[in-house]
């Protein structure tokens, strides 16, 4: 369908509002953030507006470095492990009868009520020697003793994987319920096994969506600061946490701020990065 | 025998039975039109010869090989579904290809092959496009094209010409029988459009409530149906009343039919006369006469509504044949034994 486009100025009215929110809730405060970010710390004190670049001086060094990498190192490892689980079990969902569908999703979105909080407690437990999983594995006479597994970077992942995981596939489900079965049936008869059809049928596909979830779930987990500290040793902190550490233990804005801006823009540029990477695929 | 022979073959979801007992031969080369209302399985027992759905009993013969348990990829057909299922991520080339890369060919026989079947096709040129980009009709061919790229011990179709606007459906039905014949492949269409199925096939079976009612050629499941539903559901028929009188005779609407016989045994049965074959004369004179209660005049032909006490009967005559008869006018109307097929009830 054709429209045209606006003629006058009054025809833009119903874009008020979403502007005027977009402004006071979204512009507002991330450039208050950047305008701190430039500003001076008062040694024991707040901060006094400035213009300097000592808070991303300081920034720049290895420990950082190390601390980014490590971050987007976990933030990308949750995003594959996500979607690595929840295609072929969102596939399996749709195939499903209508009530099971929705026991499940209900399911799903209950998890979604639990804290961050809870959830690092619960998992803690979980991997614990005293009440943990490893007890179970005893009882069936699987290991020797029970151990240990957490904190560990196996823990934090687990968590944060579990955490993302319900929205993972509440974005990948609509996509799936859509998919035309009879593209995997039309596999089939042109000879490709069921396992074959889903690989070269199915996930291509779905290829947009995968991007859209890869990214979604990257961003969602480079936010992530609770798991890491309940779940993990202080190597497995991601920047988040040390942008916590920094805004509210340390009171120092000034810092925290110019970190929370060069994580944003990292993020851009990997978001960036994964959409030109997806373009580039459908050229080929 | 080379062919397919569907052996006694039933298929039940739970309860209900959507296909129930079918026996047929396929013999090798042959067109077949799977034809029925909607729900009477012939799209299962089509789904049941690809293998995408299993017989709950009776076994499917391919070329003397008991193929019913073998799964739809080693069973080297190729099927074109009514929604085309081409798939969205790949070229009108890659498509085609699909078959050939699945059984790992080599790129060169891939590229052979697409353009001898884009030629086939005419669509030579279109391999790079995505198939997005495609009209209806060219997505149609592009569907079958690609079922046939392995040359298929079995060509099935289903509903595949039912997204298509009329005029388009008409030529691609021509062009896919000239294409059979050209590839002497066995071919199963399942529709609902008889016209279709008069246009391609060589047998047309017809089935309803999970059963074949009728398999033969098109022109004989026409002139000769077996029983009621196959001539109310080919064209359109006049069905009437006959009964035999004191004296053995048959009679259709309290008038004596000479030439006409009972079914043996039988005290009542149905005639089907075809429209065309009703011949309208003047009142009276050994003809059955009635009442013309609506006139359709298509320009081409003119279809006459006549009462004959209480019985529809539509006569379908061209302008020039047909006497100058307006709607009130009483008629007579003469049914020849030759063209009237009598039908158990």
């Amino acid at each position: 369908m054709r429209r045209e486009p606006p003629q006058r100025l009054a025809d833009y009215g119903p874009l008020a509002f979403p502007a005027v929110m977009l402004v006071v809730f979204f512009v507002i405060p991330f450039g208050t953030m950047i305008a701190v970010s430039f500003f001076k710390r008062q040694q024991g004190g707040f901060y006094t507006p400035d213009f300097v670049f000592d808070n991303y001086a300081r920034f720049i060094s290895l420990f950082f470095g190390k601390v980014l990498g490590f971050s987007l190192m976990l933030a990308i490892t949750v995003a594959i492990c996500c979607v690595v689980l929840g295609i072929p079990f969102t596939y399996l969902l749709t195939r499903m009868g209508r009530k099971a569908q929705v026991l499940w999703l209900v399911a799903l979105l209950s998890v979604l009520s639990l804290s961050e909080v809870i959830i690092g407690f619960a998992w803690s437990t979980l991997f614990s020697r005293t009440a943990g999983i490893t007890n179970l594995l005893v009882i069936l006479g699987l290991m020797q003793e029970a151990m240990p597994l957490s904190p560990s970077f196996g823990a934090v992942l687990t968590g944060m994987v579990y955490q993302a995981l319900p929205y993972t596939i509440l974005i990948l489900y609509p996509a799936l319920v859509r998919l035309d079965p009879t593209l995997t049936e039309a596999a089939r008869t042109l000879g490709a096994s069921p396992v074959k059809a889903f690989f070269t049928v199915v996930v291509p596909a779905l290829r947009n969506t995968v991007i859209a979830t890869l990214i979604m779930v990257f961003i969602f987990a480079l936010g992530s600061y609770l798991l890491p500290q309940i779940l993990g040793r202080p190597q497995h902190w991601t920047l988040s946490v040390l942008i916590t550490d920094q805004a509210v233990y340390q009171s120092n804005m000034p810092f925290a701020a110019a970190m929370a801006v060069f994580l944003v823009l990292v993020t851009l540029g990997m978001v960036g990065l994964t959409v030109l990477v997806g373009r580039k695929g459908e050229a080929a | 025998m080379s062919g397919l022979v569907l052996n006694t073959v039933t298929k039940q979801f739970g309860s209900f039975t959507a296909v129930d007992n079918v026996q047929l031969s396929v013999p090798h080369g042959t067109f077949v039109c799977m034809l029925g209302p909607s729900g009477c399985g012939k799209t299962t027992l089509l789904r049941m010869i690809a293998g995408l759905d299993t017989p709950t009993s009776g076994a499917i013969v391919l070329d003397d090989a008991d193929i019913t348990a073998t799964p739809t990829h080693k069973r080297d057909l190729g099927m074109v579904f009514q929604s085309l299922a081409l798939f969205p991520h790949l070229t009108v080339g890659e498509n085609i290809a699909y078959p050939l890369r699945i059984r790992g060919a080599a790129k060169e026989a891939q590229k052979k092959r697409i353009d001898e079947l884009l030629a086939m096709i005419h669509l030579t040129g279109y391999a790079d496009r995505p198939v997005t980009k495609l009209s209806g009709g060219q997505r149609q061919r592009v569907a079958i094209a690609r079922a046939l790229a392995i040359s298929p011990k079995l060509f099935l179709l289903d509903e595949p010409l039912s997204a298509l606007d009329a005029k388009l459906r008409e030529a691609m039905q021509v062009e896919l029988r000239q294409l059979q014949q050209q590839l002497g492949i066995t071919t199963i269409v399942v529709t609902h459009d008889q016209r279709e199925a008069m246009t391609m096939a060589d047998t047309v079976v017809v089935m309803n409530g999970g059963r074949i009612r009728q398999a033969a050629s098109p022109i004989e499941i026409y002139r000769r149906p077996a029983d009621r539903f196959v001539a109310d559901f080919i064209g359109s028929t006049n069905l009437l009343d006959i009964e035999a009188d004191s004296a053995g005779r048959a009679v259709v609407l309290g008038q004596a039919v000479e030439g006409i016989a009972l079914p043996e045994g039988l005290s009542k049965a149905t005639i089907s006369v075809r429209p065309e074959d009703v011949h309208l004369t003047a009142p009276g004179a050994g003809a059955l006469t009635g009442k013309v209660t609506f006139i359709r005049d298509l320009g081409g032909t003119i279809e006459t509504f006549i009462d004959l006490s209480g019985t529809q009967v539509v006569a379908v005559s061209t302008p020039r044949e047909r006497p100058a008869v307006n709607v009130g006018q009483a008629v007579g109307v003469r049914l020849t034994p030759d063209v009237c097929v009598v039908l158990k009830q």
